[in-house]
């Protein structure tokens, strides 16, 4: 049996657990949920929602996965035996989310490359789709392989497949300690610019003026619940796996007020930065900021390039915009590879070298159809599907199991013993009743919406292919390698 | 700018910049980081 690896410094571990969080996301999603959902009021139900349902679950995911020190299948096994197929949902779902998030940080490879002489030319919403896309009309309509985005997207599963065979110390740990540190400093020094670009403080007053009659809607409430769930990694598997790595005696709750208020602070950073640089772009068209405004692969690939193209300076705008999305990118990829990389080493008894490989070459052959003409568009409801109910519903079941099948008063012991802030009844709270509410809402209602609705306007065979095949496929996978993986545990 | 937009904009800066800066001065002072 393999001696389970290790954090060499909690400081490793932190930025680790940061760099899971801080994602694609907390720079293309956030400042558009928050732009929409209230301007500089969203921050108060945003906050609230850290402090009820984020760094609750984030502690007790911390707690569980250190306690148990084992890859997530087996703590669910360990917990209750009829339960084992939970982790197995949570393990496929970060598996899925891996073979198309890494097409995203391939194209930020590419246009990082691209941004040195604005390769994106006078129009780069035509660039991205027509040229370097070459998009289908339909998603099945893969028309072969774009060899220029299959390359780099193996550009990326090298690098990842380099920190993951180094392991976690040598290899998660200290990519972390660079990748992270490098990703403020960008951050901060496009801000710093952006923010003194003219124009940018009529952005920052689009995306700050608050409106707080939005504090009445419901739906604003649910979006900051959203938002943070989303960008905190939490209900698929990674904080798990990550905190069985921790040494005895970590201190699970001030580690997790550390991840999640780095967290919010850089989605907040990044809302800055995004809304100069949107003011700017606003300025200089003549219309108002809201003409321009975008977010996700439209911000990211076709808004920004637009905006860098009128910038003073866009060699440097450009290549530190895409140098960050690839940092943000390629350290959320690390996270999700982990968790099945750590179920292949304790489940199956591989040593990681090989087990990072297998991963690695599984992840390449399952995700080729990112890199075709269609690529774009499968990824569109696959992202959908899998975030509305894989991670939504793996996140509900699994809160709903801890919190109320199994109990508190065990992990609450244990992390009152190792850590600086206590936690109790309010905790409890928070976990048993406004965290799995919100959970069951969203769940819920996105469940009817897009049964009413179908989404995107694309074709029902597609959604059903891709979107409901997909989920659901998971779901009964998950149950069938429940009863028949039978293998070594630690 | 705004003088509501600044203070929101301080108010979520500023409560998670200086969260994150207390709690890791905790950590620090029990020589954990």
């Amino acid at each position: 049996m393999q001696k389970r690896e290790q954090w060499g410094t909690r400081a490793g571990f932190i930025l680790a657990a940061i760099g899971s969080a801080i994602g694609l996301g907390n720079i293309w999603r956030f400042p558009y949920v928050a732009y929409e959902n209230g301007g500089g009021a969203f921050f108060i139900p945003y906050l609230f929602a850290m402090l009820t349902a984020g760094i609750p679950f984030l502690i007790l995911e911390f707690s569980v996965g250190s306690k148990f020190k084992t890859s997530v299948p087996n703590i669910f096994k360990t917990l209750s035996g009829r339960w084992e197929w939970l982790g197995w949902w949570q393990l496929l779902v970060s598996f899925i989310i891996s073979i198309y998030y890494v097409a995203i940080v391939g194209w930020s490879i590419s246009y990082f490359v691209l941004a040195f002489t604005q390769g994106w030319g006078a129009d780069p919403a035509n660039f991205f789709f027509k040229t370097y896309l070459q998009l289908s009309d339909t998603p099945f309509a893969f028309n072969g392989i774009r060899w220029p985005i299959l390359g780099a997207i193996l550009c990326v599963w090298f690098i990842c497949w380099v920190v993951l065979f180094s392991g976690v110390k040598k290899g998660i740990e200290s990519a972390s300690k660079v990748f992270m540190p490098l990703l403020f400093i960008m951050v901060l020094i496009i801000t710093a610019q952006a923010v003194t670009l003219e124009g940018a403080t009529e952005g920052l007053n689009w995306m700050f003026k608050p409106d707080f009659a939005a504090l009445l809607n419901f739906k604003v409430w649910v979006a900051a619940y959203g938002q943070l769930f989303f960008s905190l990694s939490l209900g698929f598997a990674i904080m798990l796996t990550y905190a069985s790595y921790l040494p005895k005696d970590s201190d699970m709750a001030n580690n997790a007020f550390i991840t999640a208020f780095c967290n919010c602070g850089f989605s907040i950073l990044c809302g800055v930065m995004v809304f100069s640089v949107l003011g700017n772009m606003a300025f200089n068209q003549g219309v108002g900021v809201d003409q321009v405004v975008s977010s996700g692969v439209g911000l990211a690939f076709v808004t920004i390039p637009t905006a860098i193209n009128s910038l003073p300076s866009p060699v440097f705008f450009g290549t530190l915009f895409f140098a960050a999305l690839l940092f943000a990118g390629l350290s959320s990829m690390v996270s999700l590879c982990e968790v099945s990389v750590s179920v292949l080493i304790d489940r199956f008894s591989i040593s990681r070298k090989r087990a990072a490989s297998i991963y690695c070459g599984i992840g390449i052959l399952c995700g080729i159809v990112f890199a075709s003409r269609s690529g774009l568009l499968v990824l569109d409801i696959v992202d959908r599907f899998i975030n509305n109910f894989g991670v939504l519903a793996g996140g509900l079941v699994e809160i709903i199991f801890l919190a109320w099948i199994c109990g508190l008063d065990g992990f609450k012991d244990k992390i009152n013993l190792t850590s600086d802030f206590k936690v109790g009844t309010l905790w409890s709270f928070c976990l048993r009743i406004i965290t799995p509410a919100i959970l069951g809402y969203m769940s819920i209602s996105n469940l009817i919406g897009d049964i009413k609705t179908p989404y995107g306007g694309y074709p029902s065979l597609a959604l059903f292919v891709f979107g409901w095949c997909l989920v659901g496929g998971i779901i009964i996978f998950s149950i069938i390698i429940n009863f028949t993986v039978q293998g070594g545990e630690k | 700018m705004m003088t509501s937009a600044i203070v929101m904009m301080a108010l979520g800066l500023g409560v998670t910049w200086i969260g994150a800066g207390v709690c890791i001065v905790i950590a620090i002072k029990k020589k954990q980081l």
